[in-house]
């Protein structure tokens, strides 16, 4: 059984006991254990099922690359589905529930999907799934979903927040191990700016474990040591619980902190995540154990070597009170001394090799352990955790020599570096064949913005997999990377590291290595995804011969542990079934994140409200406390409609429309856009800017404009008036406010550039206020100040004065066809001018009115809305506005393009109004039915609705929308398409509804 | 997360502050231009693997277009430079040549 | 005047960093040619502050100017000041093309203030806040979580941010989401 030994672990505090809870169970564990540890000191082997066959599983490791040991944490809003226990440190009250099992993690009926493993093979989704079509939506995918899906997903608002946080840094070491400390050390000595990210709550990294000495101490002093010596270092960051979770283009990193995972605050921050610009960076991120693949290897209590030694040394825990040893290299052997030297029993170590006779199997064998070379494990036996390894040649077939009972087995492959962040912008690998492991290439580094290296791989993670060489190999990198950014102060003496010494190891990807189908069947390499052995061998039978391919078709390596003890041993499989080298097959493609981690982490502070900026004007507040019913407008929102008393939106939007044309309406216009264009060239500007001339209109005066893109397409509208003889003030849209100032700077930056023009976005300086309806000049002039008769102010004329005692540019505009002004004054009266509106309009009738009164009252007159009419594939002449392309002008944006033959072709669709024979209000976006169907058989079309609204005016439905040459249709009837019923008829009319000859605004 | 110069304001900006506005060194066709001036003008552009010639506009900072020659495959910056020219300047293409000694100014790729 | 109010009428927030709205002020948008001494002139005889270089802000209480861009400066003045100020620049700069703009009301001034300030700033912004490469009078336009901004040290525990008025307060709130999550530790004592 697992247990916590007497001896006292290094993380953790036998005197601080800590309670916490395992499907329901209350146990205790001790400050500094991870959930484990804690697990395993309370003989908790079994932690979950496996993902495609529920057989029961134990923990496998004790880092970040464990595959198994996923759990549900925590309830309600602190929920977090798929929490390693290797990497979740304890905390009081924690809670956890084991996943992918039914009904109960001891009983899972799912489990007799092991039994049916040859009818599951690899590709079985893609094989079973295919035929027929319609099964995918209504069984296939139902079904599929329901067995798959590892933890569950949260269903409450996450109560935490999360932050990010920017810097820049000369060196970024990631990684806290003895390479990674050593290159912060010369880095921060050599004077950079050095940033150090450690994934755990421990500096050191391994060392200590397997007992390293440094500078002639242990590693544990020379650890403590260095980090005081880089803590009074003000240009040295130290970061433990702080993942570098990816490396990308130009030097720029993310760092994943884990703020309270360890100690949660409920409502606190956290995780937080960094965003480094690096100019180098050293990645010191170790190496990850491999499994051995032989036949059940997937028995709660077969753990890796150096996971078993890390839980003795580290927390006190034992996984076991005998413990087999199977290896092919020395450094597992120091897990057999580890275990005898704690007083716990190691039956024999099983060593493939021929033979063994380093430093390492020889102080085993010195110690009274039974080394057996030569040999391999045959199969494991036990159901939910390990009774005993059936012991076989390795150069054999499988053929059972003995049974060693057993409760733990501590298996070795041998090691590969963590080249995962070296790798993920580019880093290239090369095949160490003496050490059986990928490694980086310091010659194919990933470049920066310079085209030079900016990655270094230090220590382990480079490769050198010994302390003398491996802390060298750190500090070295730490001195050239500060160097390569301009520091190079004198940096101390490189630690000097020793070492057993260790002979090679032997590569093992099969145990034994001529195993039958039955044993390769049993042999898992992917924890997590249940791929094993047979299933790789499968995929490259049936084909899927690139890495990538057999990854994609058997899953492997695609769990969220991304494959990180599978991967290597997988694809020597696969190399080893297609006859060719490992190097040849290659790696499949590391990509950020190194581990998951939280969504919430990557919107940092873009939650709740803060989810997106939402843009208010000065008025917002009294729409907000007057029943606004809103409308979002980009970022702005704005009053749809204002809803009083029990009324419904319908009812408020009509109420609104009818008082504005029969009393006075007020409309927040501030949103709309403004651009003041100045300067001695302005005029000419302006004429290339809209399609009709600005340049001829005197100064007082307004004028409808038209711009287009290059393309010719309508993209925006809006009044524009002159202000003096160098200055223009340009409306535009709500939406083109931004848009079209930096389409003017644009074109003045990169086109005009001699042009003598300057534009700015006053938008947000002005606040604008439509007073519309036949009372609106009475309302105006009531509050005095200014003469706003029809001959002192008359249609699309604009004046500056004061009204009231408001500072106001009055514009004589209509958007409406009624007697209409647009007041503009600065945002900080906006508030109080919208008010005083209020109170002296109340003898008026004045009613506030929102954008979908705004839309009818427009839509009666005809009058076309960008985003409505237009699409982006709408010109000028589809809309009638002929009147507004000058002919006089020689060119402005859009000219040329106004004459290329799709664009001048009698045969567009043309603005029409619609009017329906029934009175009823068509559907938005219909589509005008033709004859016959076109060549993929659907029905052929011959204009659509872009307008649509019922009248509270006219009280019926009224339309607008382009049709074939409909403007010499007028009184045709023709048919619309009705979602869901009969096609709806309509009678091709004139667009303007209301009052055709505009005598109402023209008084 | 490209990581740019902008030579308008001197500050080294994170592409989240810009904006891509396409290939640079465009020259505008108007009227009295042919069809094919004008659909090259509008539609046909550069994609080539390696050297390529482009506009930002530091849109969250000094609001100033500026010009960048780049590498499309390896990313590295051969340099930013003035919007407010016809052609990259000499520094530019000398430093693009020393980088990549085989590319050739202006050939279609 | 009366009434007049700025975008969140001097809301603040109490903390280790402290975060408050700073009222109305003056603000001109002026687009020239940068060069000019007269120009210098006008703007420094406006806010009594030097003619800031490439990068930097340098201020007096609320009066101040920002080197926005090559042909831009923010001038600050008092709010009341502002038609004044643009009558001064009008005549100094009369015959040459420039553009002297009103641009008060469309922003809102944020001042954040305390220990931390750096942090709270660096959360937000794609900028590096160390004190090597951002000490007091270092002016700088990005962004602020999703909205443009600018900021500038006034000293070393106090930056002022100007963001447009429609998003104040967004940014009001961002900021105290920023300062509530506490110090992260990293910038060295300046």
């Amino acid at each position: 059984m697992s247990t916590r030994l007497a001896r006292t672990g290094r993380f953790i505090n036998k005197s601080k006991p800590v309670a916490f809870s395992f499907n329901g169970r209350n146990l205790k564990g001790v400050a500094g254990d991870t959930l484990a540890s804690a697990l395993l000191a309370n003989d908790q082997m079994l932690v979950g099922r496996s993902f495609k066959y529920h057989r029961p599983r134990g923990v496998i490791a004790s880092g970040a690359e464990e595959p198994n040991g996923l759990v549900n944490l925590g309830k309600g809003e602190s929920f977090e589905p798929n929490a390693r226990v290797t990497t979740t440190e304890l905390f009081e009250g924690l809670t956890a529930t084991s996943q992918n099992h039914f009904p109960s993690l001891e009983f899972d009926v799912g489990a007799i999907n092991t039994h049916l493993s040859r009818f599951l093979p690899a590709g079985f989704y893609y094989k079973m799934f295919m035929f027929p079509a319609p099964f995918w939506k209504h069984v296939y995918e139902p079904f599929i979903r329901k067995s798959a899906g590892l933890g569950k997903a949260p269903k409450q608002r996450d109560e935490n927040t999360y932050e990010h946080f920017n810097i820049e840094a000369d060196v970024l070491v990631i990684g806290g191990g003895i390479a990674g400390l050593a290159a912060a050390l010369a880095a921060g000595q050599s004077g950079a700016r050095t940033v150090v990210m450690e994934q755990t709550a421990h500096w050191g990294g391994r060392a200590p474990v397997d007992g390293a000495v440094i500078d002639g101490k242990p590693a544990e002093d020379w650890i403590a040591e260095t980090l005081a010596a880089l803590s009074e270092m003000p240009n040295v960051t130290l970061r433990t619980r702080c993942m570098g979770a990816g490396v990308y283009d130009h030097g720029f990193v993310l760092g994943y902190e884990r703020v309270s995972d360890h100690a949660p605050q409920p409502g606190g921050l956290k995780h937080r995540l960094w965003r480094v610009r690096a100019k180098q960076v050293v990645t010191a991120t170790g190496a990850i154990e491999r499994p051995l693949s032989f036949a059940t290897n997937d028995l709660p209590g077969v753990v890796l070597a150096s996971a078993v030694r890390d839980y003795v040394v580290n927390f006190g825990v034992s996984l076991g009170d005998r413990t087999v040893v199977v290896t092919n290299n020395d450094d597992a052997y120091r897990t057999a001394i580890t275990l005898k030297e704690a007083g716990l029993e190691v039956p024999a170590i099983i060593d493939a090799r021929t033979e063994a006779n380093g430093e390492l199997p020889q102080k085993a064998r010195a110690l009274g352990i039974r080394v057996e070379t030569g040999k391999g494990i045959a199969s494991v036996k036990g159901g939910k955790r390990v009774t005993g390894v059936a012991i076989c040649a390795q150069a054999g077939e499988g053929a059972v020599l003995e049974e060693i009972s057993c409760d733990c087995v501590a298996m070795s492959g041998g090691w590969s570096p963590i080249v995962h962040l070296w790798s993920h912008c580019g880093g290239k690998l090369n095949w160490d064949a003496d050490q059986a492991m990928f490694r980086p290439d310091l010659d194919r580094a990933p470049t920066g913005a310079d085209g030079l290296p900016f990655v270094t791989a230090a220590g382990v993670a480079n490769g050198h997999l010994f302390t003398a060489e491996g802390i060298a190999d750190g500090f070295a990198a730490g001195r050239a990377a500060a160097k390569v950014t301009g520091h190079s102060q004198k940096a101390g003496q490189a630690p000097m590291g020793e070492d057993a010494a260790e002979d090679p190891l032997e590569p093992v990807w099969l145990m034994p290595q001529g195993a039958s189908y039955k044993l390769r069947s049993k042999a898992w390499l992917d924890f997590q995804n249940d791929v094993k052995v047979s299933d790789v061998q499968l995929a490259a039978q049936e084909g899927f011969e690139s890495v990538e391919h057999a990854k994609r078709y058997t899953t492997l390596g695609m769990a969220t542990d991304q494959g990180k003890i599978s991967n290597i041993n997988g694809l020597a499989i696969l190399a080893d079934q297609l006859g060719a080298e490992i190097p040849a097959v290659g790696t499949t493609t590391f990509r950020p994140p190194y581990t998951p981690i939280s969504m919430a982490s990557i919107a940092g502070p873009a939650q709740r409200d803060l989810f997106q900026p939402v843009r208010k004007t000065p008025m917002s507040g009294w729409h907000t406390a007057n029943g606004a019913f809103y409308e979002p407008v980009g970022q702005w929102r704005r009053p749809y409609a204002y809803l009083r008393g029990s009324e419904t939106v319908h009812e408020a939007v009509n109420r609104e429309v009818v008082n504005a044309r029969t009393n006075t309406g007020l409309l927040d216009a501030s949103t709309l856009g403004k651009l003041i264009v100045s300067g001695p060239d302005a005029g000419k500007f302006l004429d290339m800017m809209y399609t009709n001339m600005m340049s001829t209109l005197p100064v007082g005066k307004c004028r409808y404009g038209l711009m287009c893109t290059e393309n010719g397409f309508l993209s925006d509208d809006g009044v524009v008036a002159r202000i003096d003889d160098n200055t223009w003030l340009c409306h535009t849209t709500t939406g083109g406010a931004e848009r079209i100032h930096a389409w003017m700077e644009d074109w003045l930056q990169c086109e005009w550039w001699d042009w003598q023009v300057y534009v700015a976005n006053v938008t947000e300086q002005l606040a604008q206020v439509a007073v519309v309806g036949p009372n609106a000049r009475k309302l105006l002039e009531s509050l005095g100040g200014m003469d706003l008769s029809k001959e002192a102010l008359p249609f699309m004329q604009w004046a500056d004065g004061t009204l009231g005692s408001f500072d106001a540019r009055v514009y004589r505009i209509s958007f409406s066809g009624e007697l209409s002004y647009e007041i503009a004054v600065p945002a900080s009266q906006g508030r109080a001018f919208w008010d005083k509106l209020l109170e002296a309009g109340e003898a008026f009738g004045i009613m506030p009115y929102g954008t979908e009164a705004l839309h009818i009252m427009r839509a009666e007159k005809g009058l076309i809305m960008i985003g409505d009419e237009t699409d982006g594939t709408i010109i000028p002449q589809d809309l009638n506005l002929q009147w507004a392309l000058s002919k006089k002008k020689e060119d402005y944006l859009g000219k040329r393009a106004h004459l290329r033959s799709h664009m001048a072709d009698p045969n567009r669709w043309k603005l029409v109004g619609l009017e329906t024979l029934d009175g009823s209000v068509l559907p938005d976006g219909a589509y005008a039915i033709a004859d016959g169907v076109n060549a993929n058989g659907q029905g052929n079309t011959q204009g659509r609705v872009t307008s649509t609204y019922f009248s509270p005016t006219l009280k019926k439905g009224i339309a607008m929308g382009l049709v074939h040459k409909g403007p010499d249709r007028m009184g045709e009837v023709i048919s619309f398409t009705n979602i869901g019923g009969e096609p709806i008829k309509a009678r091709i009319v004139d667009p303007v509804f209301y009052d055709k000859d505009g005598e109402k605004q023209n008084v | 997360m490209l990581i740019l110069h902008c030579p308008n304001c001197g500050q080294n900006v994170d592409e989240t502050d810009l904006h891509s506005g396409g290939e640079a060194h465009l020259k505008r066709f108007g009227p009295g231009s042919s069809d094919q001036e004008f659909e090259d003008y509008l539609f046909m552009r550069e994609n080539p693997k390696g050297v390529h010639f482009e506009r930002w506009h530091h849109s969250f900072g000094c609001g100033k277009w500026f010009l960048a020659a780049r590498c499309t495959n390896t990313l590295e910056v051969f340099g930013t430079y003035s919007a407010q020219t016809l052609e990259p300047p000499k520094e530019i293409i000398d430093r693009i040549i020393a980088r990549r000694p085989d590319w050739v100014k202006g050939a279609k790729t | 005047m009366f009434n007049a109010v700025s975008a969140l009428d001097h809301r603040t927030f109490a903390g280790d960093v402290t975060i408050r709205e700073d009222g109305l002020r003056g603000m001109i948008s002026l687009r020239g040619d940068m060069s000019l001494a007269k120009l210098k002139s006008v703007c420094t005889s406006l806010t009594g502050v030097a003619f800031p270089a490439q990068g930097q802000a340098n201020s007096d209480g609320a009066q101040g100017l920002a080197w926005m861009s090559p042909d831009e400066v923010l001038v600050m003045v008092a709010h009341d000041a502002v038609d004044d100020a643009l009558a001064k620049i009008a005549k100094a700069l009369k015959g040459q093309h420039h553009l002297a703009v009103n641009v008060s009301d469309a922003r809102a001034v944020l001042i954040v203030e305390g220990p931390y300030v750096r942090d709270v700033i660096a959360k937000l912004a794609p900028v590096d806040l160390h004190p090597d490469a951002f000490g007091p009078g270092s002016f700088r336009r990005s962004r602020l979580g999703q909205v443009a901004a600018a900021f500038w040290m006034r000293d070393d525990q106090s930056v002022a941010v100007i963001c447009f008025r429609s998003v104040a307060d967004y940014a009001f709130d961002l900021l105290k989401a920023a300062a509530q999550g506490g110090p992260v530790g990293h910038f060295p004592d300046s």
